[in-house]
């Protein structure tokens, strides 16, 4: 019965599905304030066309009585619209609130928006441009930021907006109730293409969403089966070298024994490694350029760093000239001073365009 | 029926010859000069109307365009950069050039003095000025948008309006320039209100409209110094590459917001409290009634312009603002509709056991009380946090703020123009023509925007040249309603404007109405009375000298 006239109601008022937990929360309200709103209007329109009939004019530049408020009918005007406003503001707030503070234990994904689309990156997993793939019954947090100007996050079906700003990042959280496909509309206008700034959220059940995701990390190559085949699932995927590349790194286990952030491990930290001066066992100093990091995959003992034994394995046959290509780049990015060394995947942001 | 009632209004003044007065400010000089450099307030208002009534058919022909252009998802008859350029000059020319100064710049100019029963405003050549600055304004903000492609909205939105390839600075000092004009009006005013009420006028016995324009004046010269502000360091900005905005020049696009809303919220009661004022006018004259509950009336819009000042916040829910300042500013807004809810519970009142006449500006009255009531409920619940999540920037706003903000002002100046248009221009317009056409504009404003209510429930997004398929039906019926809504527009263009000159000669209170402004000939002579009004009664006083009537309290 309540889901009929739920339903019924989210019909007449034209809203769109409630996909997520918060959707239903937040169209109670909606119902109540709709309601209360048409009917204050058509009383208050109402009763101004019943008094100009009943109270017509009989006679020309007829005397009236002086009518005049009392004190209580005054307070009475007060206190109704301000109890019922206050309902529909703390019910309003209450959910407000709820509706911005993540749970613990989301998952998170890194949004940016730019002129005119999206981007999502996962950080154990795979990017996307404009379509956000998530698991169902499980909350996702959204950390975003804007590369360019003032953009606007918002899924109908979740009733969940939040401004995408340049130099800053602001954070909303949905848990989409069952899969299905969910449109995201920009809201902040932002030029030409504005209303073509579309994107769409996939929700997946929950062990799809783990197949989808492993798929993904298996990179551009993983579902291949042949060489020539260059159709199926997996192809379809588009990704940057950068994360294809530590993708890679991650898949080949070489976090187990580099870091990214400087401190030393087994081998050498990758941070700052692209173009240092580095001191060779030999005791000859070399630079370590984009040939010596390749060489190194593969023939790792050629040249060792002074202080390291010899533990890594050779990486030859077993990396892809492009896994290997986008493990240099990988490197390549890491720098100290770099956005890509923190945690955070995608919030710079560019100068702005003239 | 509108007929007999307006013929038997005349009766009151039984025996008096109808004849055109020979003099009056309209004709006691004919120069050229003489009306460009009138320091009359009476001239001005109705340059003023010239001038705010273009920006008005600016706006709309640019609306009924956008309007069109909805009819199909994809491209109807303009492309993508020229539709972000229509409808920014759409509401750049709407909200600058008409709303802002119509009520105060027209009927303001022309009746306070005449309500005060005073010659002129405190300082006529500041009138004089005003009028030159916002022409210099509307002049800049329609060059440089045809001109320059402005595309920013008329928001200017931080930093997109500092990137957009468009010449935006020339109209950023547009919107400078013509804030005098609006801070030179309102100056005026609270010192004409202070300074030239006549003998026996105390506080409690001024006129409503007076009061309403005097809040108005309030916000008008404490909030339009911020816009200039904001607008000058965006112009700045653009040109010398200050960062102020920009963040990756250190500056901070939501301060952008936090300025630009400090005067645009603001604004929005600067457009609408001189409309609440020429309503509880109208509610009263044409009920024959005193204004049920003054002083709540009166009180509640110094309590609008007050709070209004700081509910610029409700604005900004999603940008990410403290969730704190979020409920703050919720609960301020709130006040705000309770407030115009004493008004609306007043002018009801003011109808009860009245002798109501059934007129065209009482059927503005009546849809002015219905998009107030539904505007402003609309308004609350927007500002009820969670629920402004899904409307913010879609077509729920757009149609909130078209009920509310464009809807109470023009029913405001649509009552207001056909409730004094016998005392500016004489004459009497047809009452058929007039009924007719009020009730096509109030069914027509209805279909436009309840389906843009709807497309908001939808989800559709505002400022979206194309739009997503499913929602054509609703945007065609928008359309459809727009439509109306134009008809009843250019009808009211050609019954005014054949009643100005051959309409039946009004006589000078043609409504009985007790207001000072009635005191004197139909038009007024440049001087305004003959001899100097005094005051010894409470406004809306509909009983004769010495009657006794009912007086009751509920």
């Amino acid at each position: 019965m309540i889901e009929f006239v739920n339903d019924l109601l989210r019909r007449i008022l034209f809203l769109p599905e409630q996909a997520s937990t918060f959707a239903i929360k937040v169209d109670r309200l909606h119902y109540f304030v709709a309601f209360v709103t048409v009917g204050t209007a058509l009383l208050a329109g109402g009763a101004s066309l019943y008094f100009m009939f009943r109270y017509r004019e009989k006679k020309p530049m007829a005397s009236t009585p002086v009518v005049n408020p009392s004190g209580r009918f005054e307070a009475v005007v007060v206190i109704v619209p301000l109890v019922i406003f206050m309902s529909w503001v703390f019910v309003g707030f209450r959910d407000f609130i709820w509706a911005s503070t993540p749970p613990a234990g989301t998952m998170d994904v890194y949004v940016t928006g730019k002129k005119w689309m999206w981007h999502f990156a996962h950080p154990d997993g795979p990017n996307e441009n404009a379509v956000l793939h998530v698991p169902a019954g499980r909350p996702v947090r959204l950390l975003m930021t804007s590369r360019d100007v003032i953009h606007s996050f918002f899924v109908p079906d979740f009733r969940v907006k939040q401004d995408v700003v340049p130099g800053r990042f602001s954070e909303t959280w949905f848990e989409a109730k069952r899969p299905g496909r969910h449109t995201i509309f920009c809201t902040e206008f932002c030029g030409t293409w504005h209303s073509q700034m579309i994107g769409e959220v996939v929700v997946l059940a929950a062990a799809d969403f783990d197949r989808w995701k492993e798929r993904q990390r298996m990179g551009p190559l993983g579902d291949r089966t042949d060489a020539s085949s260059s159709e199926g699932s997996g192809t379809e995927f588009k990704s940057d070298l950068l994360s294809y590349g530590r993708r890679v790194a991650s898949v080949q286990g070489c976090f187990k024994c580099h870091t990214i952030d400087g401190t030393q491990h087994i081998g050498p930290t990758w941070n700052d490694l692209y173009m240092r001066k580095t001191e060779m066992a030999t005791g000859e100093t070399i630079v370590a350029d984009e040939g010596y990091l390749t060489e190194s995959m593969m023939e790792p003992y050629r040249k060792m760093v002074k202080g390291y034994a010899q533990v890594m394995p050779s990486y030859r046959g077993k990396l892809s000239a492009p896994e290997s290509a986008a493990l240099v780049e990988y490197i390549k990015s890491l720098r100290s001073n770099s956005l890509e060394n923190m945690k955070a995947k995608e919030p710079a942001y560019g100068p702005l365009e003239r | 029926m509108a007929h007999s009632n307006v013929n038997t209004g005349d009766a009151g003044l039984p025996g008096e010859e109808e004849k055109m007065p020979a003099i009056s400010f309209w004709n006691a000089d004919h120069s050229i000069k003489s009306w460009l450099l009138t320091l009359d307030h009476k001239r001005i208002a109705i340059m003023y109307m010239v001038l705010t009534l273009s920006g008005f058919l600016l706006g709309g022909i640019l609306a009924m365009a956008l309007r069109i252009e909805h009819l199909t998802p994809d491209e109807t008859i303009m492309g993508a950069n020229t539709y972000n350029r229509v409808f920014t000059l759409h509401g750049v020319a709407m909200i600058f050039l008409f709303m802002i100064p119509v009520i105060p710049a027209v009927f303001g100019n022309f009746f306070l003095p005449l309500m005060l029963g005073a010659k002129d405003v405190a300082f006529p050549r500041l009138n004089l000025l005003s009028i030159y600055v916002y022409l210099a304004g509307a002049g800049l903000l329609v060059w440089s948008m045809a001109a320059g492609g402005v595309d920013s909205g008329w928001t200017f939105y931080a930093p997109y309006s500092l990137s957009t390839p468009a010449e935006l600075a020339p109209a950023l000092f547009g919107v400078f320039v013509i804030g005098f004009s609006s801070i030179l009006t309102g100056l005026n005013f609270i010192v004409t209100i202070h300074t030239m009420r006549p003998v026996g006028m105390t506080w409690m016995r001024i006129p409503l409209f007076v009061w309403g324009t005097y809040a108005t004046s309030i916000i008008q010269v404490l909030a339009t110094p911020v816009i200039g502000l904001t607008a000058v360091l965006t112009a700045v900005e653009r040109l010398f590459g200050f960062g102020f905005f920009d963040p990756t020049r250190g500056g901070d696009p939501v301060l952008f917001q936090h300025l630009f809303w400090f005067y645009s919220h603001p604004a929005v009661y600067i457009m609408v409290l001189p409309a609440m004022g020429v309503i509880s006018e109208c509610v009263s004259v044409f009920s024959r009634k005193n204004v049920f509950g003054y002083n709540m009336v009166a009180y509640s819009s110094l309590g609008i312009a007050f709070v209004g000042f700081f509910a610029w916040g409700h604005h900004m829910f999603v940008t990410g603002q403290s969730k704190f300042d979020a409920g703050a500013f919720a609960i301020i807004s709130m006040l705000v509709g309770v407030f115009t809810a004493i008004k609306v519970f007043n002018w009801i009142g003011t109808m009860y056991r009245g002798s109501i006449m059934i007129s065209t500006p009482f059927v503005y009255v009546c849809g002015f009380l219905f998009f107030m009531v539904f505007g402003g409920m609309t308004g609350v619940a927007i500002s009820s946090v969670s629920l402004d999540v899904h409307w913010h920037d879609t077509y729920f706003v757009v149609a909130h703020f078209h009920f509310i903000m464009v809807g109470a002002t023009i029913m405001g100046f649509l009552a207001g123009l056909h409730y004094w248009f016998p005392k500016m221009f004489g004459r009497r317009y047809h009452e058929g023509w007039g009924f007719a056409s009020a009730a096509i504009i109030v069914l027509g404003f209805n279909a436009t925007f309840i389906p843009q209510f709807l497309l908001g429930n939808m989800g559709q997004p505002r400022r979206y040249y194309m739009y997503t398929p499913d929602a054509q039906t609703l945007n065609v019926a928008s359309t459809a309603g727009s439509s109306l809504l134009a008809l009843g527009f250019i009808m009211i263009a050609i019954y005014l404007g054949y009643a100005i000159k051959y309409g039946k000669v009004a006589g000078n209170n043609p409504w009985g109405a007790s207001g000072l402004e009635w005191k004197t000939q139909s038009p007024p002579p440049k001087h305004n009375f003959d001899s100097t009004p005094v005051v010894d009664e409470d406004p809306y006083t509909y009983t004769r000298k010495g009657e006794e009537v009912e007086h009751v309290v509920i």
